[in-house]
């Protein structure tokens, strides 16, 4: 299956920003599983269905508009790769009123691999596959108290945008 | 948003130190770029150096150093130590206690909320990366254009 403009058989695109001793590449279903482990490192919660589901809908349709690309550790004693971060996202249109944007719904590195770049390089990735997808802005929404993710955003040179979120609690 | 003049002199010498923690800056330098009076500016720098921010280091050639992480700083870090980030007041006990009050008291709350979490989300290193990107080409308080508009 392929996520976005990847494929699972396809080789690894190395690109320039990518730190060294890691690469990042399109997802393919086999990741998971992978993924999921990674997420539940950082979440501390464990989410197959989600993952399983997640993956499933990516197969089925807007392939190009969605995204998932992962970041591995290369060059391991078995000369496997380790899953250490992902990025995932998808181009929407007209919801809210907006004109097509990305949008980044996740991204998470194994603490372990933090302060290595990691999560830049996966910032970057998708960013540019929402541009060869025609869109030119990227957005994300963040819990306002995980000051840590909100610090990576904004030193990615993101700010707040013409959209506040509102909820409420239903009676 | 209005900051105290205090805060805003701090900001402004921590970026001017933390953009090379290796070099030494008398006060006089880091206040002749900003238009700041040495006599306010010791007094902050004096604030800046207890928190452990800032060192002052002394004799011929001394000045101030930067000593804390430009990532790990935020601007929320520098301005409480100056001023109360949060708690909106004015309002009389009497006022507070009124349906009326309290609604006026919750929308102020929510600004304070999202005020606190965008200062506590920008770290000196961030603030440096739009400095050097040169983004910023309005004169102060000149309207139109947000902040991060590129040039063009």
């Amino acid at each position: 299956m392929g996520t976005g403009s990847g494929t699972g058989g396809e080789k690894p695109e190395i690109m320039a920003e990518e730190p060294a001793g890691y690469r990042i590449r399109a997802a393919a279903e086999a990741d998971w599983r992978q993924l999921m482990h990674v997420d539940e490192l950082v979440s501390g919660v464990l989410k197959p269905d989600y993952w399983r589901d997640l993956f499933a809908n990516l197969s089925e349709k807007r392939l190009g508009e969605r995204f998932i690309y992962l970041a591995e550790r290369t060059g391991g004693k078995d000369g496997g790769a380790t899953a250490i971060g992902f990025v995932i996202g998808e181009v929407r249109a007209w919801e809210f009123g907006s004109e097509p944007c990305g949008w980044v719904f996740a991204i998470s590195v194994d603490p372990a691999a933090r302060e290595g770049r990691v999560g830049e390089a996966l910032l970057k990735r998708i960013q540019r596959a929402f541009k060869d997808s025609g869109v030119r802005i990227v957005r994300t929404m963040i819990a306002r108290d995980n000051h840590l993710l909100m610090s990576f955003f904004r030193g990615e040179g993101m700010t707040a945008g013409p959209y506040i979120q509102l909820e409420k609690e239903m009676e | 948003m209005k900051l105290q003049t205090s805060s805003r002199i701090a900001i402004y010498a921590v970026l001017e130190l933390a953009r090379d923690p290796t070099r030494q800056l008398p006060a006089a330098g880091i206040g002749e770029a900003y238009g700041v009076s040495i006599h306010h500016l010791a007094k902050v720098l004096n604030t800046l150096v207890r928190s452990g921010l800032v060192k002052s280091v002394r004799g011929a050639g001394g000045g101030y150093l930067f000593t804390g992480s430009v990532k790990r700083t935020t601007l929320l870090d520098i301005i409480s130590l100056f001023e109360p980030v949060e708690v909106s007041e004015g309002t009389s006990r009497r006022e507070a206690e009124t349906q009326g009050g309290m609604a006026l008291q919750a929308i102020l709350d929510e600004i304070d909320d999202i005020s606190r979490a965008t200062l506590n989300s920008v770290t000196l290193a961030t603030m440096l990366k739009l400095i050097d990107q040169g983004r910023f080409d309005r004169a102060p308080g000149e309207a139109g254009g947000r902040a991060g508009e590129k040039r063009g």
